[in-house]
């Protein structure tokens, strides 16, 4: 990124840090953390310890970090290196992506950078202008793309609470701050698990693994009293609601789902871990010493803070999560599609200069589509 | 420690403090290589020890965990203790695994009939207590299952390969799995299995006893016979790892977790750094710089000196790498694609 670029992005930050500390959540046990932060062109600085939120403020006015971690794990020596930490235990967290949801949206309004001659454009298979498929690919994720995402957070809430029997007080939403959001589980009975039990946990939550037998059909003789009901509760329940449509239909579902045999039987329930599993990314989930943007922390990818919901259902990330100031700035922005923020509409720009408030400069300089003029 | 009665000790002679007892009963070691009266007892710990190396399960006399008469429960508990006097003598760590297996699973049967026992409230409560002492397992009985924490649940049946394992196929409501006498007891298996082989591993090693010398030669030379397998392999690389060899190939994107994958499967082929870095190179993201820090990293030749291993099949099917062909043959873990016993 140029110079003139991050001195703008590191004042604009800076400022926020300053005015908005107040929007950040030091986690509790805040000593037993690792924290970690980034600064713009630079690499990451981790495996820092702090002992509280004064401590927190002074670092990211000392350093204008473009982006502030800490993780979801308790150490007894966070600012060891990682196999001399002593890891205690981590809370339980899922990312939900809207990039990982397949949506048909997407290609509406992802544009593409090349990284061989900076070209910008809607084509995201290969350059316009040089055929290089060596693409950075930006995304500008739209209304559709909070509306599904929020919908598996309701999916995934609703597993955590009926099957794994935590309370919905302990279920903590806060939206990333660019695609996607991050879901946390406080005081669960997951705390001390490690890596591979999680992954079977995001493996039940996807629904993936399932075998016939879990939902009555057999190999040999299949029965049609063993097949789930519809008001039944957990994966039976949900593949009932989901396969019968009504309960009227269940026994006409069965009869078809006898005849077509276990194979197909196999394949209906690995083609339905698309349609009612959560997409959120295993990755994140078994990883038990990942650090995590910090709650309250501006995302370096949109000039956006990742932020608490409170109410997830009326949540607008474009409206709630944009606490930049509106001091207008002079950019030349090169972003061929329009985007929304604060209730105001941007775009699009062909490579033209424009006068435009900070929030919306950082947003597109983040995104690597407007420069400083 | 638990309290049992004399019946429940032959049911889980494990839970017995092997030298307490035989002093508590009046019975110096030495003297069962001596007294015709106590030849029962060794006669039988050395058939206990056999048909574990058979791969077999030794039957007891009693009948539904019950004795006839109160000297064959004695015989039952002398016998694998004087089994474990064996094993120490004849020193052959195999027979420890075959001997702590073969018990576990006996265990098992019995464990997995207390349980059952609708009727029976104290026999339940001593096997649920039983799981609670030894692994720390909070078992509840509700209606004809048990109920299990899905914490527990999972730190149990890590392990297991078989799909019917994975969480999504068990009954699961409120934090608790639900599940039958015979899974709860299937859950502990290993652990029974790690238990009774470290109170052998832990039991001191007694001077040669006079009378047994015979019967530790017979078990070492079975032991011997016990043959290791060796393994060949095809060479020929697994379909996943083809697969993501050809997504670089084709300048596509790989993720993170499939180069993983990659790496590590071929450094532990041992394949050098220099040799695999080549792969990476039609990556989108392609950095050579990096790719050598990261290779190494996970070589264990950089950073923490961890060596990264490759992750199993299980795992890849998570993160929608594992594209398994019937080559595969229920293997768990890439590397041992194309191995075969012989």
């Amino acid at each position: 990124m140029q110079e003139n670029n991050i001195k703008f992005l590191e004042d604009t930050f800076k400022k926020y840090y300053f005015d908005h500390f107040n929007l950040i959540r030091v986690p509790n046990r805040t000593s037993e953390r690792e924290f970690g932060f980034q600064k713009f062109n630079s690499g990451m600085t981790r495996h820092i310890s702090i002992k509280d939120d004064k401590e927190l403020h002074l670092l990211l006015m000392k350093n204008t970090p473009s982006d502030v971690y800490c993780s979801n794990a308790c150490y007894s020596f966070p600012n060891l290196p990682m196999n001399e930490k002593d890891w205690k235990e981590a809370d339980l967290i899922f990312d939900i992506d809207a990039k990982d949801l397949n949506l048909e949206c997407r290609k509406n309004h992802t544009i593409s950078k090349c990284n061989e001659c900076n070209e910008i454009s809607t084509d995201i298979n290969s350059c316009s202008k040089c055929n290089s498929i060596k693409l950075e690919k930006k995304s500008l994720p739209c209304k559709n793309c909070i509306n599904a995402s929020k919908n598996e957070i309701s999916k995934l809430s609703n597993i955590l609470i009926e099957d794994f029997g935590i309370h919905p007080n302990d279920i903590h939403v806060y939206f990333s701050g660019n695609e996607g959001f991050h879901v946390y589980v406080y005081n669960s009975q997951f705390q001390k698990l490690g890596s591979k039990e999680r992954s079977e946990l995001t493996d039940y939550i996807m629904f993936h693994g399932a075998i016939p037998e879990t939902f009555g059909m057999k190999k040999i003789k299949p029965n049609r009293s063993t097949f789930p009901d519809f008001d039944e509760k957990g994966w039976r329940g949900r593949f009932s609601k989901e396969m019968y449509g009504t309960k009227s239909k269940r026994s006409k579902i069965i009869t078809e789902l006898i005849v077509n045999g276990y194979s197909s039987f196999q394949k209906t329930l690995d083609d339905l871990s698309d349609k009612i599993g959560v997409k959120v990314d295993p990755n994140v989930t078994m990883d038990i010493h990942r650090i995590f943007r910090l709650p309250g922390s501006l995302n370096s990818k949109s000039g956006l803070t990742k932020v608490f919901c409170t109410d997830l259902t009326k949540f607008d990330p474009y409206l709630e999560a944009s606490f930049l100031n509106e001091q207008l700035v002079e950019v030349i922005a090169n972003c061929p599609i329009r985007f929304n923020l604060k209730n105001t509409k941007f775009g699009p720009y062909y490579g033209e200069k424009v006068s435009i408030p900070t929030f919306a400069a950082a947003y597109m300089i983040c995104k690597k589509i407007a420069t400083i003029s | 420690m638990l309290e049992l009665g004399a019946d429940e000790y032959a049911k889980y002679p494990f839970m017995a403090d092997a030298g307490q007892y035989l002093k508590d009963k009046g019975f110096p070691l030495a003297k069962f290589g001596t007294d015709p009266d106590l030849k029962p007892s060794v006669e039988k710990a050395f058939h206990r020890l056999k048909v574990s190396t058979e791969g077999g399960i030794y039957k007891s006399e009693l009948i539904d965990g019950q004795a006839s008469k109160s000297y064959i429960l004695e015989i039952e508990v002398f016998s694998f203790l004087l089994a474990i006097v064996l094993i120490k003598l004849t020193g052959m760590h195999t027979l420890t695994k075959r001997f702590a297996l073969a018990e576990a699973r006996r265990a098992e049967q019995h464990l997995e009939r207390d349980l059952g026992k609708a009727s029976e409230k104290s026999k339940i409560d001593l096997a649920i207590k039983i799981i609670h002492d030894l692994f720390g397992i909070e078992v509840i009985k509700r209606d004809d299952f048990f109920e299990i924490p899905v914490a527990d649940y999972l730190k149990h049946s890590i392990g297991f390969h078989e799909r019917e394992w994975k969480l999504i196929n068990r009954y699961v409501k409120n934090g608790k799995v639900l599940l039958t006498p015979e899974k709860t007891v299937r859950l502990i298996r290993k652990e029974l299995g790690t238990y009774i082989g470290s109170k052998i591993i832990n039991a001191p090693t007694p001077p040669m006893i006079p009378g047994f010398e015979n019967m530790v030669n017979e078990l070492t030379s079975i032991c011997k016979k016990l043959t290791p397998s060796y393994t060949m392999t095809t060479g020929e690389y697994p379909p996943c790892i083809k697969h993501a060899i050809e997504v670089l190939e084709k300048g596509e994107n790989l993720p993170h977790s499939g180069r993983f994958m990659l790496a590590t499967f071929l450094l532990s082929k041992g394949q050098s750094v220099e040799d695999i870095a080549p792969l990476f190179k039609n990556a989108p993201d392609y950095n050579q710089r990096i790719t050598l820090y990261q290779l190494n990293h996970l070589a264990g030749t950089s950073g923490s000196g961890t060596h990264y291993s490759c992750p199993s099949c299980e795992k890849l099917k998570t993160q929608n790498l594992c594209f398994a062909i019937p080559e595969c043959d229920n293997i768990i873990n890439p590397i041992q694609f194309g191995k075969k016993r012989i």
